[in-house]
């Protein structure tokens, strides 16, 4: 699979394997060939790629797409994408995030767009919580904290749908979005709350945060209140902190360890949202 | 030495270098010069090492965790592949 993807970048130059999961991503020369899981819905794959054509300077353009044994394949042009180099010397671009993330929630969803794909990443994380046969009292705090999460909002504006550090790249020589297997309307804050979630477990500190959120604002960004952003950060960010630990304590199960330092962090979040809950009542 | 508010007994203590006088009667204290000074000074720098720094500008959740001066120790765990990967 993978020397044929590479086959289909049409490219001289070494061959690296960028992820390999649910789903498979190669670069080859200048290009970056994604192979999409199987059963992906190429109606919903196509209107979300004719979205990103249409955000030049906010997200990166498809080369195109191809077919290969029965999955969907993209083509990209490689980005330059950040490394813990960048995080280790604080040159991490959160505002370049914050302003990204502002330009795109400015813009309403086009017609034909399937919703944002954040609330669906949850369920799947719950999803392998259950199958990863984790300690019942481990699990207990994440389930809980799930127990009180509102519906997620619906929302008109655009929504990248997975925004982490690895969703931004520098292509000749400007900051842009990548992957838009999420992109869809739906609640924006949702777009805000991976970081929050960081942010309240006591892993990413303030001043990151802050420059974030201070970028998202002051580039007109409309997903959260700017005289009281928790107001709408607030259940999207305990969403998150339910999805980042089902993930790391899911991970760390499978793998035969037990949850590492950032794992622990996010279960004492999910115990005082638990507890916040049951005060409130 | 006895007490100048209540003519009690006074009895002497040392504290990390600071010499205090207590009345053992209405438990007033007394300082020698300069004293209140070292206190004083002693206390902003534990209040330095101690207090929580000011609270950001955009405020937090309820559910809200405790900062304490960045997680570099988090940097070569799970916490490295969650900032770069769903």
């Amino acid at each position: 699979m993978i020397e044929e993807l590479a086959r289909l970048a049409r490219r001289d130059g070494p061959v690296t394997v960028l992820k390999k999961g649910r789903v498979l991503v190669v670069r080859a020369g200048d290009v970056v060939v994604k192979a999409h899981p199987p059963g992906t819905d190429e109606r919903a794959l196509r209107a979300r790629l004719e979205a990103v054509r249409d955000l030049p300077g906010i997200m990166l353009p498809p080369l195109g797409l191809e077919r290969l044994d029965g999955r969907l394949v993209t083509i990209w042009p490689a980005g330059e994408a950040l490394t813990m180099a960048d995080v280790d010397a604080g040159t991490t671009p959160w505002e370049e995030g914050g302003r990204l993330l502002a330009l795109l929630h400015a813009r309403p969803a086009p017609a034909g767009l399937p919703p944002a794909g954040g609330p669906a990443r949850l369920a799947r994380a719950m999803a392998d919580l259950a199958a990863a046969g984790v300690p019942d009292d481990v699990a207990a705090p994440i389930l809980a904290a799930y127990a009180t999460l509102p519906p997620a909002r619906d929302g008109g504006a655009l929504t990248h749908g997975d925004w982490h550090l690895g969703q931004i790249v520098r292509y000749d020589g400007a900051w842009l979005l990548i992957d838009p297997d999420d992109l869809g309307g739906g609640d924006p804050a949702w777009d805000l709350a991976r970081p929050a979630a960081w942010y309240a477990a006591g892993l990413l500190g303030p001043d990151d945060w802050e420059r974030f959120l201070t970028s998202y604002l002051a580039a007109g960004g409309t997903a959260v209140s700017r005289d009281d952003p928790w107001r709408e950060l607030d259940a999207p960010a305990r969403a998150l902190t339910v999805q980042l630990t089902a993930t790391a304590v899911a991970t760390a199960a499978k793998s035969g360890n037990s949850p590492d330092d950032a794992a622990q962090a996010l279960l004492s979040a999910c115990g005082r949202i638990v507890a916040v809950a049951k005060a409130g009542t | 030495m006895e007490c100048p508010k209540c003519r009690g007994r006074m009895r002497t203590f040392d504290r990390n270098g600071v010499h205090i006088e207590q009345c053992d009667n209405c438990r007033g204290i007394f300082l020698d010069y300069g004293e209140l000074e070292t206190l004083s000074r002693m206390e902003s720098q534990w209040a330095q090492q101690h207090y929580a720094p000011p609270p950001p500008a955009h405020g937090g959740p309820a559910w809200g965790g405790g900062h304490h001066g960045g997680h570099h120790g988090h940097r070569r765990n799970s916490w490295v592949g969650m900032l770069f990967s769903s």
